[in-house]
């Protein structure tokens, strides 16, 4: 404790004894012990009572035919059945499960690209580059919100804003948010329009890219495409793994917007049922809540695959510089 | 860290131009569907059939007068149900994720590695599939449209289950020199002395972030609410908001988009406000602006 202390610093004054002795350390970490719990208690109160315990009563309803409507003593257990139905006969399950694959598969590589090459256009020291990034951010704060959605909704209309910006080119639009084969990508336009949060996460891990390391490219000679491709993307690695593991698990959760396009049915012809959408169906608008939560379960176990796999692909393509070779 | 030498500024005049006419034109598609927003809401019921533009012919606040008025109940209502939601999920998360924090990252005690890692593992868990099991737990207590119906929302916030907010806050804390913390103890401060006198005025950074996040995150969820409040008096903005979509008439267009410009202001404000914290709050070796 004595080498933290600044040399030449005049010693704390005070009340405090020397040091606490043997028994007065013991009973200290005793104290302790017991105000870690003291201080952890709400999180615990919460991690039992609003984690775990819901989430082992999912599981089990996954097994039960609950609805809302019966009491839980009376509910009947269906074993397997849910699982059954959902795999084998519900083709909007498989409806639901393509809709979001191809919502998260085609949004969050673009929304990450764009966040990528603003960030790229930003990383200079100049004056404005705040105000810039500060604009960039806004979409991010109010693009989750239903006001926003609507706005959407609006704009891709028959005769939205989008439609009379073609007109400018002589092209005549589509009823986007009403035609089943453009209303989702409406929905992935939103979703690349929030660019700015990734986009700031990206711009702080350009600042940490050391300038030696594009000297010393210039120097051997390589252009700027190549400086990209040799120093930026595998020093920005980490930071383009954490948007991407973040990205993806919300991009599969996305719900509001396609909550208000379809005023909650998912439509049209299911094109924007996601998976959200139709759990949150199948719970409270069917009350067949055994059924939903089997669809949680399921979820569940798909976000924990995705993430696993992120994180075990991760190592043959993420560079961390504090490694050996820094 | 170190700041470049003015000399490596490469004058380059041309090629900044370009780079800046392509953020203005990238700043320009990316602020449209916020002014067409704004726009919108002053037009009249005529218009906004025919003019898709950014400005209105004619100027039509009184769409905001008939959004305010459109339901039995005020907006005015939802407004205040959404801003005590807000609020207290505010209160709620800052002081219990404060706890939390200060024990998983501070203090010594058995099985502290376990819940960290616990906590570490909720951070990804959707809270989608909670919400069945959620909602049926807070029925069979009761606390579903209720006297308060609130609670079902607000009670998991004072719970610290935002695991997001309790690792910002360990973090944090990790940036609090520990020595601190031992010259209090030395001077008699017990575990709950040194979280009063050294760590709760020391986190305000990470409290103050905490709160705002918490607050625009809330104010605009949606998922929660919608499960959660069943009578018109107890809903908030965003579920009165989808009321309009319900009318299918079109004739609720310009009131339906003034309400939503409103119900986007506060968290307006808190950009405009708090704009640099929230941008760098990641970014603190960032540049000024």
């Amino acid at each position: 404790m004595a080498l933290t202390t600044a040399p030449g610093r005049t010693p704390r004054t005070g009340p405090a004894g020397p040091r606490p002795t043997r028994r007065g350390a013991g009973r200290a970490r005793l104290g302790e012990g017991l105000a870690g719990y003291v201080f952890l208690s709400p999180w615990l109160i919460g991690l039992m009572g609003v984690t775990a315990i819901p989430m082992l009563l999912s599981l089990w309803l996954s097994f039960t035919d609950y609805d809302i409507l019966t009491p839980l003593s009376e509910v009947r257990w269906v074993g397997l059945a849910n699982y059954e139905r959902m795999f084998t006969a519900d083709p909007s399950y498989w409806h639901a499960v393509r809709v979001t694959l191809t919502f998260a598969l085609i949004a969050v590589p673009l929304k990450l690209a764009a966040a990528l090459g603003v960030a790229l256009l930003l990383n200079r020291a100049w004056r404005g580059v705040g105000l810039f990034r500060s604009l960039f951010y806004l979409p991010s704060l109010l693009g989750g919100s239903v006001a926003l959605a609507i706005v959407w909704v609006n704009m891709f209309n028959r005769d939205g804003a989008f439609n009379s910006f073609l007109a400018l080119f002589g092209v005549e639009g589509l009823p986007w948010v009403s035609d089943p084969d453009w209303a989702l990508e409406t929905l992935m336009v939103l979703a690349i329009w929030q660019f700015g949060a990734p986009m700031v996460i990206f711009l702080a891990g350009l600042k940490q890219v050391p300038t030696e390391l594009y000297e010393a490219a210039a120097v051997d000679g390589a252009g700027a495409w190549r400086r990209f491709r040799a120093v930026t993307l595998p020093m920005l690695s980490p930071v383009i793994f954490f948007n991407l593991v973040l990205e993806t698990i919300n991009g599969f959760q996305g719900f509001t917007a396609a909550f208000v396009l379809s005023n909650g049915t998912g439509g049209p012809v299911d094109s924007t049922l996601m998976y959200t959408l139709k759990l949150y169906i199948s719970g409270f608008t069917d009350l067949e809540m055994g059924y939903a939560s089997a669809m949680a379960w399921v979820f569940l176990v798909a976000i924990g695959v995705v993430t696993a796999v992120f994180f075990s692909t991760g190592r043959f393509w993420v560079h961390y510089s504090d490694g050996d070779d820094s | 860290m170190t700041a470049l030498p003015v000399a490596r500024r490469r004058p380059g005049g041309g090629r900044n131009v370009l780079r800046l006419v392509v953020l203005v034109a990238i700043v320009a598609v990316v602020l449209y569907p916020l002014f067409w927003m704004l726009g919108t809401s002053v037009k009249s019921q005529a218009e906004i059939a025919n003019n898709v533009g950014l400005l209105p012919e004619r100027f039509t606040p009184g769409n905001y007068l008939d959004g305010w008025t459109n339901f039995d109940i005020s907006f005015g209502r939802f407004f205040l149900n959404s801003a005590l939601v807000s609020g207290l999920t505010v209160v709620g998360n800052a002081l219990s994720c404060l706890l939390a924090a200060y024990a998983l990252g501070r203090l010594r005690f058995r099985l502290r590695k376990l819940w960290f890692a616990v906590m570490i593992g909720t951070l990804l868990l959707p809270g989608h599939v909670l919400i069945v099991p959620q909602y049926i737990l807070f029925r069979s207590l009761g606390l579903v449209g209720g006297d308060w119906p609130y609670l079902p929302l607000l009670v998991p916030q004072f719970l610290a289950t935002e695991a997001f907010f309790v690792f910002l806050m360990v973090q944090f804390m990790r940036g609090i020199p520990r020595e601190l913390d031992e010259a209090a103890t030395i001077d008699g401060a017990s575990p709950y002395g040194v979280f009063r006198h050294v760590i709760l005025p020391l986190s305000r950074p990470a409290l103050v972030t905490t709160a705002i996040f918490s607050f625009i995150w809330t104010w605009n969820d949606f998922f929660r609410q919608l499960v959660f409040l069943s009578s018109l008096e107890d809903y908030t903005v965003p579920v009165a908001l989808t009321l309009f979509i319900d009318s299918t008439s079109q004739s609720a267009v310009g009131p339906m988009f003034a309400m939503s410009v409103l119900s986007l202001l506060p968290v307006f404000l808190f950009f405009l406000a708090f704009q640099r914290m929230l941008v760098e709050g990641i970014n603190t070796s960032g540049l000024k602006g």
